[in-house]
């Protein structure tokens, strides 16, 4: 008798999950929530609070095309994925978005068949040892037990690294940042390996984060970026978009303090394209005129964004670097809205 | 069905199908097996229509490819040019390795405790429940992970014992180290070594014999072989003339003396750790991920093994010990030659679905880092290749492979202890 | 040899107390803890560890750091107290919510509350068959609809229109096993309730949503979480292993040959491959399985596999209670002349299944602490909460007091239900020995 779980609970399921067959945009909009992939949790990055609600870097991503699509920044589904998980549910359809500190890499692009749509951080891989050791540099590493996460693309580029360098080295494969930074910290590895953004977040945390030093080697390109499925150009779009809206809108000092006054109207063009007082972008899309207003005043612009869950200001303290604006010597360059 | 007299010669009916028990039962058989080969058909098409949807067609050559990551503990040689092929050897390997050490450690702590879970001793007893009930009430999960944390906490890291002042120190004369990062031991080196036979060249799962390790084998099978042979004597011996001689000098003489002398040949030596560097090197290094996947698993399962031990002992009906106390033997030969032997057949079938347990358990060795099959062809290989299919089908197979090896071994063991009636 | 006698006592001495030695509190620990040179070594050093044990732990459990809102913070708190190392209970008291419901809305919290709450008396007339009346087994056979219902929400046509296809089986099998024979009734009876569910139930459904909203607001499972996620795929996964762990164990017993090696083969395979194995599956292939286009959410899918890991065990639990009852009771059915479905459903499984419960029960505490697994492939079951936690700029870095909390939780629901299955065997047993 009592199968009838199983067949009640696939009946709810199967109302509330819908296919994923036709076009991602109109499913996201029929089911009124975007499904977003998030990382079970970095600080910064994404983790849930006490009352469940998720915030950070990555997050902000979700909430912006949420607000873009539903006009409610609220209106996302958090799905924390891990390492593992986090391609095959984008490629089932379970997830709409992938925003989870995921490096843009040739074969995940071609191989995997998935699209990514830009890049909202620009990191790579570094290494933080202890101030007593006194090392400075990756290469005296020779020996040392480091602790890597694993389901990355970190452990590729450590045993190419070590490789071509010719030192010998002791792998710790760990699954969290958590337990890394608890092996770490303990003293049973002697590097901590991962994301420079990572490492500098984690060692914010610290008790006394001046006894460790970030070493100066970083050791690859991971521009890591939000992805969607390969073959939907329409819903490709919207999400790149967005992401270029909100780096756009530092560009031109559009913040979620001004943006209600810059809205009604200004001598910019540029800026009034993407305010939607001035031509059909939107329409292009396949949204309304204010997609981009919403998408940015949900958790304001690019660098509010980043200031506010990452920055200097925050326990992670990450300088700007190599994310500034490129009129400020970075990479963040959006394409122009024209 | 075969019947002495010829069935009645009736007009064979549709309806027959359905009434008649003589062809019901086949009736029944083949809508069981159209209905099955219908849903493997079902299942084969969708995931033949997923997969052309997704442009990934099932194929293994990726285990070609070079697997691109290390790992750290290997049983044989591995670089991170090898292929996925051989990563998943080695992951299996560790498999096996923790699976045994799981099970020889556990059944030893099982029967132990499940033996003094029954002792007079009221603390002993006590404290015994409550490491059974400690143990087989949280999840084996938690178990690992919190085992691997104590270890990882209490033990001092490699970089304390440096100094002239040092805050730890290594055990047993300098030749033991405890620290966070696993258990150093001395290994066994040879100085005029044999050398090693390797086998199947290049390929992916080329391995090495060492034929010290053979030689060393070989002369303590005919040691114990010899050995035997004087037991044999002594027992006829003592059957004939109710005198036992004393052999056990022999004995034991026939075994050490000649691996001594072949160990002297060898130029045998141990090789102690040392710190150089960032870590200790030489000696055999037991990494913290084993050493907490190994003591959580064995501690987890004896805390099993120890119930079913107990059970057993239990079954067995006190007029059985009464009866070996009668014939004048002391407690400790009742319990090994009385009640152990008996018991044994209630033992043995639980005792193989919980090694079963064990090794299936030990795929958990992901959450410590240990790097088993499921770590590397279920992990990171998974992971960089996007097979998903390809791999946890593998996966699978592998531990079903495992699994009944075990079962099979066992029964068979068990057949052999079976009472045997007449 | 002379005569005389000295001194004859001629009455009975008084009885003295027995040596202060083997009474009382000293005799006791003579005779159960100092009863020889093993025995008294044996506790000398059980004390120790007992102490050393204590020694370490117990300050660190009473720290004065309930109030801390992070781990500074507590840290902060313990130097001003003076205390040491300790224990920064802070976390407990700001996400123990967390822990047990996830992100189950706060404001709908007495639904999975009640749920189990009513589980409890659903099991009740099962569990405790002496004690409790028997009519309530009505609410028994009902609650399988009420629980999804409560949990996950919806309109209550639902749970209704599944239950309406047993019901509606059932009635088919009686008319037409009246009518014709046994087996073409039990065919009739899936056929039938498999056409309502397929076709004509969601039509019906969806009728009656729009004319007769009735229902509770929907929570979506991927809102599960911390310990009401573990109870729930226990729960579930056990109550639907149930029918098909009879149906498996059945099929192992029967002389058909493809049935029972098709059964075999089935419980082998699922009980000789890790749940881990099986959750792979379940997050990353049973979507490649299924029709192009369908996606149910991974709660469903880890369900679905959970289920079918159970049911291999459940019937090999059940086969252990078909295997226990007597030749005698199956001769006797025979004799009778019922048929071989009349047979299990009157005499044999009633019995069989009863001998099982405390089986099914380990069974039960088994699939529980196997849920953590599903931290593995990142659903926040407690200890995937307990990371996500870890991941919060405020509680990086705390390890042993979720861990702690955690344990302490899943010892009370385990070592609860173990009691209750010894209990349950000391009860069947009697009469055995």
């Amino acid at each position: 008798m009592k199968k009838s779980v199983f067949f009640g609970a696939l009946t709810l399921a199967g109302l509330a999950a819908g296919a994923a067959a036709a076009g991602t945009m109109d499913d996201v909009k029929a089911r009124g929530k975007l499904n977003c992939g998030v990382s079970t949790g970095l600080v910064g990055f994404s983790a849930p609070d006490a009352n469940g609600e998720w915030g950070g870097f990555d997050v902000a991503v979700c909430r912006a095309v949420a607000a873009a699509v539903l006009s409610d920044p609220s209106a996302v589904e958090f799905v924390p994925t891990t390492g593992k998980t986090r391609f095959t549910a984008l490629a089932s359809g379970e997830i709409d978005l992938l925003a989870r500190n995921t490096t843009w890499t040739f074969s995940r692009d071609v191989d995997l068949k998935f699209e990514f749509v830009g890049v909202n951080y620009y990191d790579g891989q570094g290494f933080m040892v202890p101030k007593e050791l006194g090392v400075s540099s990756a290469k005296e590493l020779d020996g040392a037990t480091v602790c890597i996460q694993t389901g990355t693309t970190t452990e590729l580029n450590l045993a190419d690294f070590f490789r071509a360098n010719n030192i010998s080295y002791e792998p710790v494969p760990i699954e969290t940042n958590a337990e890394a930074q608890q092996q770490y910290l303990a003293g049973a590895c002697d590097v901590y390996t991962t994301d420079a953004s990572g490492l500098a977040a984690t060692r914010a945390t610290f008790e006394n984060p001046g006894d460790h030093v970030i070493l100066p080697e970083i050791i690859s390109k991971e521009p890591l970026g939000p992805l969607v499925r390969h073959g939907d150009n329409e819903w490709g779009d919207v999400v790149r978009w967005t992401l270029n809206a909100l780096i756009a809108a530092e560009e031109y000092g559009i913040t979620s303090a001004n943006i209600e006054e810059l809205s009604k109207g200004t001598n910019n063009p540029e800026i009034n394209r993407l305010l939607g007082t001035e031509g059909t972008l939107g329409e292009m899309l396949g949204l309304d005129k204010e997609w981009a207003k919403r998408a940015i005043s949900a958790g304001g612009n690019y660098g509010e964004i980043f200031a506010k869950t990452i920055g200097e200001n925050t326990p992670v303290g990450l300088a700007r670097g190599l994310n500034a604006q490129w009129t400020n010597g970075g990479l963040m360059y959006s394409p122009p809205f024209r | 069905m075969t019947t002495l007299t010829d069935p009645p010669k009736d007009q064979f009916r549709l309806s027959m199908l359905l009434y008649d028990t003589r062809y019901r039962s086949a009736t029944i058989q083949v809508i069981a097996l159209i209905a099955f080969m219908l849903l493997a058909a079902w299942l084969i098409s969708n995931t033949a229509q997923n997969l052309a949807a997704l442009g990934k067609p099932i194929d293994f050559g990726f285990f070609k490819e070079p697997a691109s990551y290390d790992i750290n503990q290997r049983l044989l040689d591995y670089t991170s040019r090898d292929s996925h092929l051989r990563a998943a050897l080695i992951g299996l390997l560790n498999t096996l390795v923790v699976a045994v050490l799981g099970c020889a450690t556990a059944t030893v702590v099982g029967i132990f405790v499940g033996v003094l879970r029954l002792s007079h001793n009221w603390l002993i007893a006590r404290l015994m429940t409550v490491y059974v009930e400690m143990f087989r009430n949280v999840p084996v999960l938690l178990w690992i992970v919190f085992i691997m944390a104590i270890l990882i906490e209490t033990l001092p890291a490699p970089r304390a014992f440096r100094g002239a002042d040092a805050e730890a120190s290594m055990l047993l004369g300098d030749s033991v180290a405890l620290t966070n990062r696993g258990v150093y031991i001395p290994e066994p080196l040879f100085s005029r070594g044999l050398g090693d036979l390797h086998f199947l060249g290049e390929s992916s799962l080329r391995f090495n014999v060492s034929l010290d390790l053979v030689a060393v084998l070989i002369v303590l099978a005919v040691g114990f072989w010899v050995s035997h042979i004087i037991k044999k004597r002594a027992d006829r011996l003592q059957e004939e003339t109710g005198v036992r001689p004393a052999t056990w000098y022999l004995r034991l003489g026939v075994v050490l003396v000649p691996l001594l002398i072949l160990l002297a040949i060898l130029g045998f030596h141990l090789g102690y750790p040392e710190l150089k560097g960032f870590n200790f090197s030489g000696g055999t290094h037991l990494r913290n991920s084993l050493i907490a996947l190994w003591l959580a698993l064995s501690l987890y399962t004896a805390a099993f093994i120890a119930e079913i031990v107990r059970a057993g002992i239990m079954a067995i009906s006190k007029g059985q010990t009464e009866a070996a106390s009668a014939l004048g033997l002391r407690p400790n030969r009742v319990m090994g030659l009385v009640i152990l032997p008996q018991a044994l057949r209630v033992i043995v079938p639980p005792l193989i679905s919980q090694y079963l347990n064990l090794t299936k358990n030990s795929s958990l060795a992901i959450a410590v880092g240990y790097m088993d099959i499921t770590g590397t062809l279920g992990g990171i290989t998974m992971n960089q290749t996007g097979r998903e299919l390809e791999c946890v089908l593998l996966l699978m197979l592998v531990y079903l492979v495992i699994s009944l090896t075990i079962s099979a071994v066992m029964n068979w063991y068990n057949e052999s202890v079976k009472l045997k009636e007449r | 040899m002379s005569k005389q006698i000295a001194y004859v006592r001629t009455e009975m001495l008084p009885q003295q107390a027995p040596p202060s030695t083997s009474v009382g509190a000293i005799g006791w620990m003579r005779a159960n803890l100092f009863s020889g040179w093993l025995n008294t070594a044996i506790t000398l050093v059980s004390l120790l560890v007992i102490l050393t044990i204590a020694v370490e732990i117990l300050p660190w459990v009473l720290s004065p750091t309930w109030g801390g809102t992070s781990l500074n913070e507590c840290r902060e708190l313990l130097a001003a107290a003076d205390h040491g190392s300790g224990a920064c209970w802070g976390v407990i008291r700001e996400r123990w919510i967390q822990l047990l419901f996830g992100f189950y809305p706060p404001e709908l919290y007495w639904r999975p509350i009640l749920a189990f709450v009513l589980l409890a008396l659903a099991l009740a007339p099962i569990l405790f068959a002496d004690k409790v009346p028997a009519k309530l087994l009505v609410f028994s056979a009902a609650y399988p609809f009420i629980f999804p219902w409560l949990l996950w929400g919806g309109m209550i046509w639902g749970p209704l229109a599944a239950a309406a296809g047993f019901v509606l089986g059932a009635i088919a099998y009686r008319v037409v096993s009246g009518a014709f024979s046994s087996l073409l009734g039990v065919i009739a009876g899936v056929v039938v309730a498999l056409l309502w569910w397929l076709l004509l139930s969601g039509f019906i459904t969806g009728l009656l949503d729009s004319i007769l909203p009735i229902g509770l607001e929907p929570v979506e499972s991927r809102k599960f979480g911390g310990f009401m996620l573990s109870i729930t795929i226990g729960v579930v996964a056990i109550a639907c292993s149930l029918p098909l762990g009879i149906v498996l164990a059945l099929g192992r017993q029967s002389d058909l040959m493809i049935v029972k090696y098709l059964c075999v083969g089935f419980i082998e395979f699922i009980r000789g491959v890790p749940l881990i194995t099986l959750l792979f599956v379940a997050s990353t292939l049973l979507n490649i399985f299924m029709p192009p286009g369908t996606n149910f959410d991974i709660i469903l899918r880890v369900l679905i596999m959970v289920t079918l890991f159970a049911s291999a065990y459940m019937a090999e639990v059940i086969r252990g209670g078909l295997a226990a009852l007597p030749k005698g009771q199956y001769e006797g059915a025979d004799s009778l002349g019922l048929n071989y479905w009349q047979a299990q459903r009157l005499i044999i499984m009633p019995q069989a299944l009863k001998i099982s419960i405390p089986g099914i029960v380990s069974t039960f505490i088994g699939v529980f602490k196997d849920t953590t697994l599903v931290s593995i492939i990142g659903l926040l079951d407690p200890l995937g909460l307990s990371n996500a936690i870890r991941a919060d700029a405020n509680w990086n870095g705390i390890v042993w007091e979720l861990y702690g909390f955690i344990a302490l939780i899943f010892f009370f629901f385990c070592f609860g239900m173990s009691r209750y299955s010894m209990y349950l065997e000391r009860k069947l047993q009697t009469g055995h020995r």
